[in-house]
């Protein structure tokens, strides 16, 4: 039951991953991207990794790629001449990725690689996946989880130092030039007659 | 025949041999190129996770979720180059970006 459930997610996986590389229309890559992250989410709750099977939702499908899509419908660009190169790249692509995956399964099958097939309990003493990777992540990886804190806020900084620009002929609001006019500045009286402008 | 390791290691061997096909044919459209580096970063994670799970140690799990955040990080940070780029050249083509080279 578990390989089928494998099998279909996985295929689905492969394929997605495919069209996201092959599709004409950027917006459909991402689209086949968010489906992707699906997918392989419900692959890692098969073997039992619950929270980051959420976090592969909240994160990619919530924040990547809807950021992608931002991006994608921001810039107008024509994508189809974009797509040109296509085929002049793939024999050469096809080649390495080829040879990439000849040297993955020949070190895997050097290993003689059939692997375990029982999923070990990770942390005997937690009830659920949440509890045991808490119970390490505030611990023993304390120091990983800040350094990780810092290098989202450094990728925030970046990317607001990037993109923020200040464009002349703007009119922005200066809180402190506002509260500091005076009355004088501020009003003019005049005395005006009656039947003549000013 | 049981759900094992090698099920998970074929198919993240697989997604990241297409990561690295989608990188060389897109040569010319950066945003595939990202989206391929987050199918890269994705297989990887499943690669952790099915070793954490297999090898019965939870500092897998740790692993991807760092992993996790470098790959946000590096999409926040590529996206903001892109959109800077736009701004000032009025497309994206990376072919031939030689700007740097003076």
């Amino acid at each position: 039951m578990e390989v089928i459930a494998f099998s279909i997610l996985s295929a689905i996986v492969l394929i997605s991953a495919i069209c996201v590389i092959a599709a004409r229309n950027p917006v459909h890559s991402v689209l086949f991207l968010i489906l992707a992250f699906f997918t392989s989410s419900g692959l890692l709750i098969l073997i039992g990794a619950e929270f980051l099977a959420m976090l592969l939702v909240v994160v990619y499908v919530g924040a990547v790629a809807v950021l992608f899509l931002f991006v994608v419908m921001m810039l107008d660009v024509d994508f189809v001449e974009l797509k040109q190169g296509f085929l002049n790249y793939a024999p050469f692509g096809g080649v390495v990725a080829l040879v990439f995956f000849a040297e993955i399964a020949l070190v895997a099958s050097a290993m003689g690689i059939s692997g375990p097939t029982e999923n070990f309990d990770a942390s005997p003493g937690a009830a659920t996946n949440v509890e045991a990777i808490g119970q390490v992540m505030y611990t023993q990886y304390l120091l990983l989880f800040q350094i990780a804190g810092v290098v989202l806020l450094v990728a925030m900084i970046g990317a607001i130092v990037l993109t923020l620009r200040h464009r002349p002929g703007v009119r922005r609001q200066s809180v402190s030039k506002q509260t500091g006019r005076t009355r004088e500045e501020g009003v003019e009286l005049k005395d005006v007659r009656p039947g003549q402008g000013i | 025949m049981e759900l094992g390791l090698a099920h998970y290691l074929s198919l993240s061997a697989a997604l990241f041999t297409i990561g690295v096909f989608g990188i060389f044919v897109n040569r010319k459209n950066i945003i595939v190129i990202l989206m391929a580096i987050e199918l890269l970063l994705l297989s990887v994670n499943i690669n952790l996770v099915a070793f954490a799970a297999f090898n019965g140690d939870i500092a897998g799990q740790i692993f991807a979720m760092l992993v996790l955040t470098v790959a946000a990080a590096e999409a926040a940070v590529g996206l903001a180059i892109l959109v800077t780029y736009f701004r000032n050249r009025g497309d994206i083509a990376v072919e031939d970006v030689n700007l740097m080279r003076g």
